[in-house]
């Protein structure tokens, strides 16, 4: 007798019918296991939550009042006849893939992951399973990311060069997970570091959780930017260019994000400069933590799902797309966010 | 290598002008000669011979990335760029290298000398080398076309404020047929009395177009647009669009030619042919030969290449046919012969008389073509002749009618400027013909609009069968396209390759210049210019035109 499968795919989202339970569903559910905060995975209208104890807060700040239950990670919980428990994804604070045990057979939904540790998020941590659901955003060869240190350097040698010719730098950077990340790495000896309300909001409660370190100011209106030189501002990537910026006086605009590292997306963001930072992992890294997994099943959901499912295949593991509401760090999601 | 690498990367990394001339400019002032030569060359879009054809390098790159040929071209097409892409893929650079642009520009002549079999560990060799930016330069002089928002007039403003000369002169030195295999920084550039290069050009004068107010209103307007693009019960007022002008004693007009805007040369008893892309082309049209004795030495006409028969000018696809051949077979030049329809004068007896008032220069002209037999392969652009705007408006509204866009309308008293310089030359087009049709195919765009859905087919009705007819890119903005892009993932009902085939659902008004017959269309109609000019929220798919409605237009259009 053939079993059911641990998880299947539906409309609502990733299903479990041994727990009754679904994982970033996009449709309102009863019981919603949660990867991470970002909109595209944390949707509201659900009626129980349940997510690491680091990704509550923002999900709860976000989300409003919701009825919400943490475990840590690597804690194991029994939902009906499936074991969960939930595994750092380095994607960013909190984020993590869940494990889904029933009968012995193991599936790990891997949310949004990085392979790189940030210095701010939990490292990415590789988790033994059968099937492994795989995001793949920048599945594509084309996508190789640099060490970060390397792009920091770079960053701050740009900040330092406009503060010099008396420029405000402005990074468009996501607002949960990319802007703190920045802050953590970002070098303050070069000016003051400032940020959009959006961003502080966040980082005052990755700070409440003693993940973050207060080293930015929040703009507000009665902020004397003037006094302020040499500055740096993180700021959403859809205040890029806008009349928000006026009162920096002459600045010098970049974009941080994976996408960087096609001229054309550059471009066509009017970005001046574009910095390749991303909390997603590259093409090698995908490779890596699909290796990792020893898993023989792997989905392929948002990203390059098409190419990177027949590409595991050409090289031997049993793969194919999944179609998901999961949008990833796509272009147009800067716009909303 | 790396200065031109610096250079490329501070021009594209900003939008600024300012910028872009300051970079210029001291590039300009501290480069190496055979550099700045060969900087001046690509942006203009000359590049060395190709030594390797580009499935060469997609089949190298794939193989030193250890990836399969179909993994790239994926890759290809999310990037838009070869060079890119195959920099993208190649492993990160393992040695440096010191080779300037006009090293490795020579480096990749003497690849010539090469069997071209052995050329490929040549080329891995040189990958290996070079860090992404430099590999994407390096493939860029062998795939050709450096696009940096670097036009011609901004060049040439950098280069005068880099050399203190005349930014006209400097732009009349950089046309024509030099490479900078034959001639160096100091002849084009810097010498007084640079070489004469009798086949060499004048930069071009190029008009702006005039503003035409859109009050159309939606919904109830008819399937075609009346031929004026005027509503009844106007044509009494002056539009606001020749308003702005002032008074019309001072404008001059004649028809905006649909053909290949051209300049003809006959200097020392040799005739050149130059289109506006500053290619020669004189090969391609060999009725122009016979200039040589019909013209007098020393003369350069302005005007428009016009596949013409019967006294008036073919559909501009009778002259397509003939553009990309190298040479034309007998039959071709039966079918389509082509003549030059000359509205300017810009050399007369060797002396350059841009400088004279267009009245002047057409004076010179019209006495010219007195002195020739009607027959040959120039027609002089006639004046049309107007009293007031309205009139110009009513002659307009025969554009068609005659085979032309529209009315070009210029200063009486205007020099033969450079570039595209606002003021004295307008061109004032036909609005363009329009049809409300579905969209059933959807493709990902390239470079910048890589993973956005941004290339579409189109259909018409034909009975209950929605009958595909025309693709369009162009005319939506971002919002839009990022509105149309999430939907079509949403909707999709198959997929071909990169294709999706997406629920008929969205009526778009799409805008087309003209159109013909064509055999090798389903819809056995092609399209010239199609665009998205409205997406039509207010239509269902049912209220969308018909194929007979398109094969209409044909029969009163095409």
């Amino acid at each position: 007798m053939r079993r059911a499968p641990v998880l299947t795919f539906t409309r609502k989202g990733i299903y479990c019918p041994a727990g009754d339970f679904y994982i970033d569903p996009w449709r309102p559910v009863d019981r919603a296991l949660i990867t991470h905060g970002h909109a595209d995975h944390a949707r509201s209208g659900h009626r129980r939550y349940l997510a690491t104890d680091l990704a509550g807060p923002v999900m709860q700040h976000r989300l409003g009042k919701i009825d919400l239950d943490s475990v840590k990670y690597g804690q194991t919980r029994r939902i009906g006849d499936a074991t969960v428990s939930f595994h750092p994804a380095g994607h960013v604070p909190g984020s993590a893939q869940i494990k889904v045990e029933v009968l012995g057979e193991i599936w790990v939904v891997s949310g949004d992951y990085k392979t790189e540790n940030d210095g701010l998020s939990d490292p990415f941590e590789p988790v033994a399973c059968h099937s492994f659901i795989t995001e793949c955003t920048f599945g594509m060869p084309i996508f190789d990311w640099q060490p970060q240190a390397t792009v920091m350097a770079q960053i701050n040698a740009w900040w330092a060069n406009n503060a010099a010719a008396g420029r405000t730098s402005v990074l468009g950077a996501y607002a949960l997970g990319k802007a703190q990340r920045l802050l953590v790495h970002l070098n303050p000896d070069i000016g003051p570091i400032l940020s959009h309300t959006a961003i502080a909001k966040t980082n005052e409660i990755l700070q409440n959780q003693s993940i973050l370190t207060n080293n930015s100011k929040q703009v507000t209106a009665n902020l004397d930017v003037k006094k302020l030189s040499g500055a740096l501002v993180l700021a959403p990537p859809s205040s890029l260019g806008s009349t928000w910026l006026r009162r920096f006086g002459p600045v010098s605009e970049a974009v941080v994000s994976g996408w960087m590292r096609l001229r054309g997306v550059r471009r066509r963001r009017n970005a001046e400069r574009g910095f390749v930072l991303s909390d997603h992992a590259d093409w090698k890294g995908l490779l890596q933590a699909i290796r990792a997994t020893e898993a023989e099943n792997i989905y392929t959901t948002h990203g390059y799902t098409d190419v990177f499912s027949r590409y595991l295949s050409d090289i031997g593991y049993c793969a194919q797309t999944v179609t998901t509401e999961f949008t990833g760090e796509t272009l147009e999601q800067d716009q909303a966010l | 290598m790396k200065t031109f690498a610096t250079l490329f990367s501070q021009l594209d990394e900003t939008t600024k002008t300012s910028d872009k001339i300051r970079y210029l400019s001291s590039y300009f002032q501290l480069a190496k000669p055979m550099d700045k030569l060969w900087t001046i060359a690509l942006f203009s879009g000359r590049r060395p011979k190709r030594a390797v054809t580009t499935t060469q390098l997609r089949h190298w790159a794939a193989e030193r990335a250890e990836i399969p040929l179909w993994l790239f071209e994926d890759c290809y097409r999310v990037v838009g760029d070869l060079a890119e892409a195959l920099a993208l893929i190649l492993p990160p650079a393992q040695r440096t290298s010191d080779y300037s642009l006009d090293d490795w520009i020579v480096w990749l002549r003497a690849l010539h000398e090469v069997p071209s079999d052995q050329r490929k560990p040549h080329i891995i060799r040189a990958w290996d080398q070079l860090p992404v930016q430099q590999c994407f330069l390096f493939n860029k002089l062998i795939t050709g076309g450096f696009r940096v928002g670097v036009s011609q007039k901004l060049m040439t403003r950098a280069l005068a404020q880099a050399t203190g000369q005349d930014a006209a002169t400097l732009a009349h030195r950089l046309m024509g047929n030099w490479t900078p295999e034959t001639t160096t920084w100091a002849k084009l550039i810097e010498s007084d009395n640079s070489e004469t290069d009798l086949s060499r050009p004048y930069p071009f004068y190029l008009a702006h177009g005039l503003e035409v107010r859109d009050n159309r209103k939606l919904g109830d307007r008819p399937i075609m647009m009346p031929e004026t693009g005027l509503a009844s019960g106007d044509t009494q007022k002056t539009d606001p669009a020749t308003a702005q002008l002032g008074p019309c004693q001072h404008w001059r007009a004649e028809w905006k030619w649909d053909g290949i805007r051209g300049q003809i040369i006959l200097r020392d008893g040799n005739v050149y042919v130059w289109s506006r892309g500053e290619e020669l082309i004189t090969d391609r049209f060999p009725e122009f030969t016979e200039l040589a004795t019909l013209l007098p030495d020393g003369t350069v006409l302005d005007g428009e290449i016009l596949a013409w028969k019967a006294d008036r000018p073919m559909p501009f696809n009778a002259l397509q046919k003939r553009i990309g051949r190298k040479t034309v077979p007998k039959k071709l030049r039966d079918d389509a012969p082509v003549v030059l329809m000359a509205y300017d004068l810009l050399e007369h007896h060797g002396q350059d008389i841009r400088a004279q008032p267009y009245d002047r220069r057409q004076a010179h002209l019209t006495a010219l073509f007195a002195a020739l037999p009607d027959t040959g392969p120039l027609r002089l652009s006639q004046q049309l002749v107007f009293e007031t705007w309205v009139d110009l408006a009513g002659a307009r509204a025969g554009a068609r009618a005659a085979g032309t866009e529209g009315v070009m309308i210029k200063r009486q008293d205007s020099a033969y400027g450079v570039g595209r310089k606002k003021g004295d030359w307008w061109k004032w087009k036909l609005d363009p013909l329009t049809i409300d049709a579905v969209m059933i195919y959807a493709q990902a765009g390239h470079g910048r609009r890589a993973t956005l859905y941004s290339d579409f087919t189109f259909a018409l009705w034909q009975g209950e069968d929605l009958v595909p007819f025309t693709k369009a890119y162009s005319g939506l903005t971002d919002a839009e396209l990022a509105e149309i892009s999430k939907w079509v993932r949403k909707n999709t009902l198959q997929r071909f390759g990169p294709v999706r085939q997406v629920t008929p659902h969205h009526v778009f008004e799409i805008a087309f210049e003209g159109l013909h017959e064509s055999p090798r269309h389903k819809s056995g109609v092609a399209l010239r210019f199609p665009r998205m000019r409205r997406w039509r929220h207010d239509k269902v798919v049912q209220q969308a035109n018909t194929l007979d409605d398109l094969k209409e237009m044909l029969s009163r259009y095409g």
